[in-house]
């Protein structure tokens, strides 16, 4: 191991020693009682971590003879990733402590997850791809059942537990069905390998299969199953984290994946991912109508909204791939917002998830009622909150590609995904009064939502110049 | 000043922040403040846009007031105004000043209610004044939302199914225009609507899935544009949302959708349909013309059965739309001047006749048809100016309502004698439900109990009918008003559209 070898990933390897330092600290101290210092300590860490990752950065570097990349696109999705972390860390603290759910493994548990997330996106080569994977999914399914004395929170992390053993298999046999006929792990060995028209059956093969283990990490239909389960059962500080920084992740692995290792053949998987965009994009818009509990309803719609994200990367362009990258951006901003107003929905102090809670909320808390309102507009992709733009990036990236047809079923799934999101706005501002939801709340979770709704109204000046970094990050991925 | 546009179009936008922000409070106080502030805003951004029409150069048939600047993934913010866009916008800061003193009587949620008038007064004028697809398509889109919330909080019993149908409706036609709009930019690489109204898309006739497309991209180009522009206006057979939209509606919010809202496909249509796609627009027009035919005839037909007063109006708009669908699709400068002098004057002229409803139906509370009678009794005043719009809605000559169905009949009988010919019935039968609706509310005896105490006019409510009678009589009786700003960029568009024709055929004959 050599010092530059070192250096590009000196950051995950901080992040280790922090988590580590971080659970013998909570050993041997109170254990439980440092837990809310320790989820701020965390948060702050990983935003740390950020901004060294997001300005320090510089160039691509290769390090362990390629199995580990260090690029613009790895930084940006790793910014992502660690800003998005923190943020529902800080989120969950009130929400947990008041639950007696804040256990001190738990800030410790996300960032481990964070860490396998960072070597997901910086992944080269099969085996890291697999090391990082494993590393995220085992930390998610131990947050997915934290909520011991729950018998929803058990089946949703052992549900959770055996598909994704289940996806795990999958991909590892695609992976080993890739070397077999490679030869090589590395994805710069795959890829001179896979390219040309003459491509082995064996190889496509290796490659569907690594498709659907990528496919059910970003829950994408017809590997979907588990999402409205674990995303209903598992505690709502979870839920908003399971939404947000893992699908990061996987959607850039999947990127990275698709382009890095099978990038000479985009047109054999072109229209797999086309599949997986449209079904998923169906199937979440239609599937969310019949939902009465917000958390399921965000299921499907986080279903609906990787459809989109897909879509760009089916592309198979390096503007897809910004696409998805800007779409992605805006999609983790929606649903950190929108995850801070569903931790904050209470009645009596406990919490509720039921979409008729809302009825008339604007009357009683109309700044955040109006807040939400920007931000399930922005979900649906009207125009002009930001949401729209996420959707416009990747349906010019589609028409580019020729995916003509794909791009009006997008724009129709979307018509059909509206009628959800306009249904809680219907309730909000449009129904009768009812007992009401506890007024107020913590004020945390409205600066985040108040945030949130903000930058979905502001970005539309310049989306925050999300979009320059995000086409260089593109760049160095797709050459 | 370089940016007059972006500050007509903006002021609203920053008094309803203004309104959001700092006004606190929801007793009476407030509530005033919260209309006066919403009025004066209004009334302002009307009379900074009077040096907009001041400034504004007839003779020259381009873009004028043009600003331009960057903006993110290769669009612009490009606004600008022609002969053709100029006059709706002066339509609609015209009538937002009315439209906020028509709601002076409104006391549920005051504050939101101007803030949506407000928000939705940017959209609007956006519209009209974007200069690229996409800031086009922000603004379009945009203003279902505050639209939506208008119908679904302030509307009436059905408001609810008939807000989702708005929203949902129209967003399906829209998002189909948004695909073409970026096939567009694929083809012609760039956004920038002066540039696309010059680029040729490509004629040439391809097949797709088994299917011969004739008049190739242009044609799928138009089809998509025209799914959302004849939802908008609303053609038949899309209107259903439209009379549903407007008897639930807000008086204030009814007037708006009908004077303004509609425009938008009109304008649509002269903007994108028409000079973009010429092949697609001269293959397709006996089809939209046939619309148009049986929109005049059916909907009028079907407002004769009306019981419910808004429902009635809602469906004479469709027919009038139906004039100006034909008069576009004639493609000649009667038939466009036609049709943008009808949409300014239905601006007017709908306008003030759901602005008649709303004054009986604050004081009654129904608009249901049979519960009135014999107002003239009790409301002389009112009779007199509901007689004046209808008459005006009939197409009476020395009202601007004659000057736009006579200028798009002239066009369209030099196209299709038999559509003209269909359509001119439907002038007749205008005047049959009009006059029919009138006699009556208005006319006879009164017999109705709870009509005894009805009380004429309010000095606020003459007020607000006052600029809009001055309108329509001033358009009837002197109508180059109108057609002289719009004339040159009119004839502009025939002699493209001509020309671009010519060039097709040629190249046709060439092959």
């Amino acid at each position: 191991m050599t010092s530059a070898d070192f250096i590009a990933v000196l950051p995950e390897v901080v992040i280790a020693i922090y988590a580590m330092g971080a659970l013998l600290f909570g050993v041997y101290t109170g254990k439980d009682r440092t837990a809310p210092m320790l989820t701020w300590v965390t948060s702050a860490f990983l935003v740390l971590i950020a901004v060294w990752i997001g300005i320090g950065g510089q160039g691509s570097n290769a390090a362990f003879g390629g199995m580990f990349i260090d690029d613009a696109f790895s930084r940006f999705a790793k910014v992502m990733i660690l800003v998005s972390a923190a943020a529902i860390l800080v989120m969950s603290e009130d929400y947990m402590a008041r639950r007696n759910l804040l256990r001190f493994e738990y800030p410790i548990l996300i960032a481990l997850a964070a860490i396998g997330m960072m070597v997901m996106v910086s992944a080269g080569d099969l085996m890291t791809l697999y090391m990082g994977l494993e590393l995220q999914s085992l930390s998610l399914y131990v947050v997915a059942s934290l909520r011991r004395d729950s018998v929803k929170s058990t089946e949703a992390g052992l549900k959770y537990f055996v598909l994704g053993a289940l996806s795990s298999g999958l991909l590892l046999y695609g992976a080993s069905l890739t070397y077999g006929y490679t030869g090589t792990t590395l994805f710069s060995g795959i890829i001179s390998a896979a390219s040309g028209d003459d491509v082995s059956l064996g190889l496509l093969i290796g490659l569907v299969f690594l498709i659907t283990g990528l496919a059910f990490k970003v829950s994408a239909v017809p590997f979907h199953m588990w999402t409205p389960d674990v995303y209903e059962g598992s505690p709502t500080p979870v839920t908003a984290f399971f939404a947000t920084a893992p699908k990061v992740a996987a959607m850039a692995l999947f990127a990275r994946v698709m382009h890095d290792a099978f990038g000479g053949v985009v047109a054999d998987w072109q229209q797999v991912l086309a599949l997986l965009s449209v079904a998923s994009m169906f199937l979440g818009a239609i599937a969310a109508i019949g939902q009465r509990d917000i958390k399921r309803l965000m299921a499907y719609s986080s279903i609906a909204h990787m459809g989109f994200a897909i879509m760009g990367l089916a592309a198979g362009t390096a503007f897809g791939v910004q696409a998805m990258l800007v779409y992605m951006a805006i999609y983790v901003t929606m649903n950190v917002g929108t995850f801070a107003f569903i931790l904050s929905m209470e009645r009596d102090g406990q919490n509720v998830t039921d979409i008729a809670s809302l009825n008339m909320y604007s009357r009683q808390s109309p700044a955040k009622a109006l807040a939400m309102l920007v931000l399930l507009f922005s979900l649906a992709g009207v125009p002009p909150l930001v949401g729209f733009f996420g959707k416009y990036y990747v349906l010019l990236a589609a028409v580019e590609a020729g995916l003509a047809w794909l791009a009006v079923a997008g724009v129709i799934a979307s018509v059909i995904g509206a009628f959800y999101y306009l249904r809680i706005v219907y309730l909000m501002y449009f129904g009768e009064e009812r007992d009401a939801l506890d007024p107020g709340g913590n004020p945390v979770l409205a600066g985040f939502l108040m945030a949130s709704a903000a930058a979905m109204v502001l970005g539309v000046i310049n989306l925050f110049g999300v979009e320059a970094i995000a086409a260089a990050a593109a760049a160095t991925l797709v050459n | 000043m370089d940016n007059l546009l972006s500050i007509i179009t903006f002021l609203p936008l920053v008094a309803a922040a203004i309104l959001g922000f700092f006004l606190r409070g929801e007793d009476e106080a407030a509530q005033k403040n919260a209309k006066w502030l919403a009025l004066i805003a209004t009334t302002a951004t009307f009379l900074i846009s009077i040096f907009l029409i001041t400034g504004f150069d007839p003779n020259n048939p381009d873009f004028q007031f043009v600003e331009e600047r960057e903006w993110i993934l290769g669009l612009t913010y490009k606004m600008g105004v022609d002969g053709i866009s100029i006059l709706f916008i002066m339509l609609t800061t015209f009538l937002m000043p009315l439209v906020i003193a028509s709601c002076w009587e409104v006391k549920d949620r005051v504050k939101e209610y101007m803030i949506a008038f407000l928000v939705l007064e940017t959209l609007m004028i956006g519209v009209f004044a974007a200069l690229d697809l996409v800031l086009f398509y922000l603004f379009f889109e945009g203003g279902l939302i505050p639209m939506f919330l208008i119908i679904g909080i302030w509307g009436g019993k059905e408001r609810i199914y008939a807000s989702f149908k708005f929203f949902l409706y129209t967003f399906l036609g829209s998002v189909l225009m948004l695909v073409a709009m970026i096939a567009m930019y694929v083809d012609a690489g760039t956004t920038d609507i002066p540039t696309l109204l010059n680029h040729q898309f490509g004629s040439d006739t391809f097949s797709l899935l088994g299917i011969q497309i004739v008049g190739g991209l242009q044609t799928l180009l138009w089809i998509a544009f025209f799914a959302s522009f004849a939802v908008k206006m609303p053609m038949w057979p899309v209107h259903t949302w439209l009379p549903d939209a407007h008897v639930q509606a807000p008086t204030a919010g009814s007037v708006v959708l009908a004077a303004i809202l509609l425009k938008m496909g009109g304008y649509g249509f002269l903007r994108f349909s028409v000079p973009m796609f010429p092949v697609a627009s001269d293959l397709l027009a006996p089809f939209v013309l046939w619309l148009s035919a049986i929109a005049i005839v059916y909907t009028s037909l079907v407002a004769l059965a009306q019981k419910d007063m808004k429902k009635l109006i809602a469906y004479s708009s469709v027919a009038h739309m139906g004039f100006v669908t034909m008069g576009i699709f004639a493609v000649n400068q009667q038939g466009l001047d036609g049709a943008i002098f009808q949409m300014i004057s239905h601006g007017f002229i709908s306008g003030a006749l759901f602005l008649c409803v709303g004054v009986i139906y604050d004081r009654m509370h129904t608009r249901e048809i049979d519960a009135y009678g014999g107002l003239v009794n009790r409301m002389p005043a009112y009779a007199a100016i509901f007689m004046l719009f209808t008459m005006a809605n009939v197409g009476l000559p020395g009202t601007s309502g004659f000057i736009g169905e006579f200028l798009t009949l002239i066009g369209v009988f030099q196209v299709n004698t038999w559509v003209a010919a269909v359509a001119a019935t439907g002038v007749i039968l205008s005047a049959a439900y009009a006059l029919w609706l009138y006699r009556r509310v208005v006319m006879g005896d009164l017999i109705k109990e709870s009509l005894k105490s009805i009380t004429d006019m309010t000095a606020r409510e003459r007020a607000i009918f006052a600029p809009l009678i001055v309108m329509t009589l001033l358009l009837g009786v002197y109508p180059s008003l109108v057609t002289d700003i719009i004339g040159p960029s009119v004839a502009n568009l025939v002699e493209n559209y001509d020309l671009a024709l010519l060039a097709a055929d040629t190249r046709l004959a060439e092959k």
